[in-house]
């Protein structure tokens, strides 16, 4: 058999006995291996997969996932692509606008709500334009014309202005060239009946507006103005303006009718915003995590100062992270070398010290650093009895930035130590006393040949203590203070308390990259394969 | 070795204890001379590292004084003692290259950099590594990395150097390539080397004068034929080379030479040590030097004796006898023609010269 596969081919590839090819044969024997391998991990993989991989994939969506105004109101999108983007938008878009708005159903509710929740991430106020709005839509779509005069003008919506319109009611001049409001307002129940009604109903505005319209076409308005001004020249003003509009509000009453609702509707940019918002993907949480935003027209610029937050808050994170790892380092290579140098069972005690803190609940660490340093806390207390500080000039360190770095310190001081500790004890002391036998002095020797063999661990600890107090939370939030908040509480603010979850998703995934980054660099710098962490 | 000349190094009864309760080097005196190999052998624990470190500086005598060139090292650091150390496991510092490591113990010497460089490539040229400097010491062979740890302990040119089992790690024919190569180096430079073994062939192979310890004590300083042939006791017997011992009583001594029961056997030995007519004595005897079926008269001592077991070795055989009430009796039978034809529990006869044959302690 063997041979008749040798004549066959001598250079063609191994095959078993039976004719088999060598590498499908020793797939099959290891199958079972691998699969028995694979059921071992499962239940870890799978752990992983849903409490760790879905959750950052779910936040890197959200951080440019925008549904919202494409939810609330989808065919006004549909028409607004349609828009040029100069010009106000036509009465075509608004009355779609109005129409989607304007639905009672629950979840049509439920989608305007949270698209005045998403608007207003880029203007405060399009929260309450949204609702107001809401509540108007089916008002203005029934009869546009009273909004629209209160957009015109909002004396239109002013209890003097109707009571003098009433009281010329009767006067046959006004009758004659306004019949239908005249006869409308004889009925309309007015004076200072606490009760009355400040302005009369729409079917009132309508019969008004199309009369001084029409007296504006036959020449008429002339006559009425001075009819009105002889008792009220304010409002007389009022109807010339009426009159003078009345061939534009006819043309686009849902227009006004909106601006009547808020003046922030005669604004372009209010429409141009919606329509950058309308993208079903967006980076304005991004450009907002970085202190930017878009313009009107789509161009990114900066946030007004008074909303820029977000950089500076992202630098002193990173600053506090880097002053915490130096602040570790500093404290942990003594005490890691004293552990790596002392006899196992000295050592092991002093291991079991470092380790306590790890044993004991982090919320009962941090509060009782507040028992500490509070300014009526022990340290205080103590240097006001040894007579170093005045009573009345206690020291401030906690509630601010000192607190924060303070804690961060020492709740991430073993993830140093660890990492330095297990490098150290590999080096064998038999390095040392080489160095000092060829003639280096003690200093020398510590400094040129134990402390480059440390790296490793010194690179393994800081990139731990880094990314930890990078993305801190408990601490900074119990003991920071105002000014000792990182990142992360602003973070979590913005997933509690603000529900800008787009927001706090692109934080989150800055400061994700952000890491990535610091291990990339380390890899570049010193290796990943140096890196040993026990 | 001029005997008059001041030694090079002395230790003036040197004692050291760690735990305040045991010595682990006891009233040691010795001394070097300058340009002499010489090599501590003993068991593990026996306290020639310990005395090895305090010449290096690394351990403190307790008691006693050590000179080097008629200086005392007692309060001099190690750095300032000049004295090369290659260590157990190299210790070649694993961040540096190998030229690096060579020219560290140069660097802290402040010496300059084209001197530096011209003496690495030439310790390297000695050792044979002269392309490999380069690389880093994880990158070479354990017997690479042995070169070029011997390599930095010289490129310094310390006058002593002091090897600490250097060859332990390597195997079995590398380590006797490695002896001569040290041997040769020291022939060559002519400093003085005190090297620690428990490798008695290494320390055969290697050194002017073998000083064997045990229990914290020099038991024999000598010449290694010296220490061979002419063991001054029962312990030096034992532990270097192969060793036949018979256990006795003396019975009669006659100037150099003594008369012993053994199990009733009378033998005819050296006097060398023991403690008078009466006291107990350890006969040793080499198995090379016991003939098989001597010519009759031509040995003072012949006894009988029965084959136990055979184990073939290539050039001789290994004869296991009872005989003399001692049946681990070993007799190296060479493999020729004349005793072809040896078989288990056969009866044959034994015999050896009084010389050959040393009275020591018990």
């Amino acid at each position: 058999m063997a041979n008749a596969v040798e004549e066959a081919g001598p250079a063609r590839s191994l095959t078993m006995a039976d004719g088999t090819p060598l590498k499908v044969a020793l797939a099959r024997a290891t199958r079972r291996s691998k699969i028995r391998a694979f059921l071992l991990v499962a239940p870890l993989l799978f752990f992983i997969l849903i409490t760790f991989i879905f959750p950052i994939v779910d936040m890197l969506l959200r951080s440019v996932d925008n549904p919202e105004v494409n939810d609330a109101i989808p065919a006004t999108v549909v028409e607004l692509e349609k828009w040029d983007g100069e010009s106000y938008p036509p009465d075509s878009v608004l009355s779609v606008f109005l129409e989607e708005i304007g639905d009672r159903s629950e979840e049509q509710r439920r989608n305007t709500g949270r698209m005045g929740a998403r608007l207003n991430y880029e203007d405060g106020g399009f929260r309450s334009l949204i609702n107001k709005s809401q509540r108007a839509a089916p008002k203005i779509l029934e009869s546009p014309m009273q909004f629209a005069l209160i957009g015109l003008d909002e004396a239109w919506e002013d209890k003097d202005t109707w009571s003098a319109l009433d009281g010329l009611a009767e006067q046959p001049d006004f009758a004659d060239i306004l019949p239908k409001t005249a006869a409308l307002l004889q009925k309309w129940e007015t004076g200072n009946s606490p009760f009355a009604e400040k302005t009369p109903g729409a079917e009132v505005y309508t019969e008004i507006f199309q009369e001084i319209a029409a007296a504006a076409q036959d020449g008429r308005i002339g006559a009425l103005t001075a009819v009105i001004g002889r008792a009220h020249a304010d409002v007389a003003d009022l109807v010339q303006r009426t009159a003078d509009s009345a061939g534009d509000i006819a043309e686009h009453p849902l227009k006004y009718a909106l601006i009547g609702v808020d003046k922030e509707w005669g604004e372009v940019e209010t429409w141009k915003t919606i329509q950058l918002v309308s993208s079903p993907v967006t980076f304005s949480y991004y450009l907002n995590a970085v202190d930017r935003t878009y313009d009107a027209d789509g161009n990114i610029v900066m946030q007004p100062e008074w909303k820029q937050i977000y950089v500076q808050l992202f630098l002193k994170t990173i600053y506090v992270s880097i002053g915490v790892t130096i602040a570790c380092l500093i404290l942990a290579y003594p005490i890691s070398y004293l552990l790596a140098t002392l006899p196992p069972s000295k050592g092991n005690l002093l291991l079991i010290l470092v380790l306590l803190p790890f044993w004991t609940s982090l919320l009962v660490r941090t509060t009782s650093w507040i028992v500490l340093l509070q300014t009526q806390g022990v340290i205080n207390d103590t240097l006001v009895f040894l007579g170093i500080i005045a009573d009345d000039n206690r020291i401030e360190m906690i509630y601010n930035m000192t607190g924060t770095i303070i804690a961060m310190t020492h709740i991430l001081l073993p993830f140093m130590v660890l990492p330095m500790y297990s490098v150290m004890k590999t080096i064998s002391p038999s390095y040392m006393r080489a160095a000092r036998s060829l003639g280096a002095n003690p200093l020398v020797a510590f400094v040129r040949v134990y402390m480059p063999q440390t790296i490793p661990g010194i690179g393994a600890g800081s990139i731990l203590v880094f990314i930890l107090a990078i993305g801190y939370y408990i601490t900074p939030a119990l003991v920071g203070g105002q000014d000792g908040q990182l990142i992360s509480n602003f973070i979590a603010y913005h997933m509690q308390k603000s529900l800008n979850w787009g927001l706090a998703a692109a934080l989150g995934t800055i400061l994700l990259a952000g890491v990535l980054a610091m291990y990339w660099l380390y890899d570049r710098l010193v290796g990943i394969d140096n890196m040993k962490l026990g | 070795m001029a005997e008059h000349k001041t030694p090079f190094v002395q230790f003036n009864e040197v004692q050291k204890t760690y735990d305040g309760e045991i010595l682990v080097v006891k009233d040691l005196n010795l001394d070097i001379q300058a340009g002499e190999f010489l090599t501590m052998l003993g068991p593990s624990g026996s306290g020639k590292t310990t005395c090895l470190m305090m010449l290096a500086g690394f351990e403190t005598p307790t008691e006693g004084k050590i000179m080097l060139g008629g200086q005392e090292l007692n309060n001099v650091p190690p750095h300032k003692r000049g004295i090369g150390m290659v260590f157990q496991n190299y210790a070649l510092f694993p961040h540096m290259t190998v030229a690096e490591n060579l020219a560290f113990p140069l660097q802290v010497r402040k010496m300059s950099k084209a001197e530096t460089e011209t003496k690495v490539q030439r310790a390297l040229d000695m050792v044979e590594l002269g392309a490999f400097g380069g690389r880093r010491p994880g990158q070479l062979s354990g017997g690479q990395q042995q070169r070029v740890a011997l390599a930095r302990a010289l490129v310094f040119e310390p006058d002593l150097v002091l090897m600490d089992e250097p060859l332990g790690a390597l195997d079995k024919n590398l380590r006797e390539q490695m002896q001569y190569e040290i041997k040769h180096i020291h022939e060559n430079l002519g400093m003085t080397v005190v090297y620690v073994t428990h490798d008695q062939s290494e320390a055969l192979t290697m050194s002017d004068r073998i000083a064997v310890f045990n229990d914290g004590k020099i038991q024999q300083l000598a010449p290694p034929p010296d220490l061979y042939e002419r063991p001054d006791n029962a312990f030096v017997a034992q532990f270097i080379g192969e060793n036949n011992r018979l256990v006795g009583v003396v019975k009669e001594v006659d100037g150099t030479s003594c008369t012993v029961d053994v199990d009733g056997h009378i033998i005819q030995a050296l006097s060398v040590n023991h403690e008078g007519v009466g006291s107990r004595t350890t006969l040793s005897l080499r198995p090379e030097r016991v003939a098989l079926d001597p010519a009759p008269g031509s040995m003072p001592n012949v006894f009988d004796a029965t084959v136990e077991e055979l184990i073939y070795l290539g050039d001789h055989i290994r004869t296991r006898v009872s005989t003399c009430g001692d049946d681990e009796f070993i007799v190296k039978v060479p493999n020729s023609h004349a005793h072809a034809s040896l078989n288990r529990g056969q009866k044959v006869q034994v015999g050896w010269a009084l010389d050959d044959c040393r009275a020591l302690d018990a």
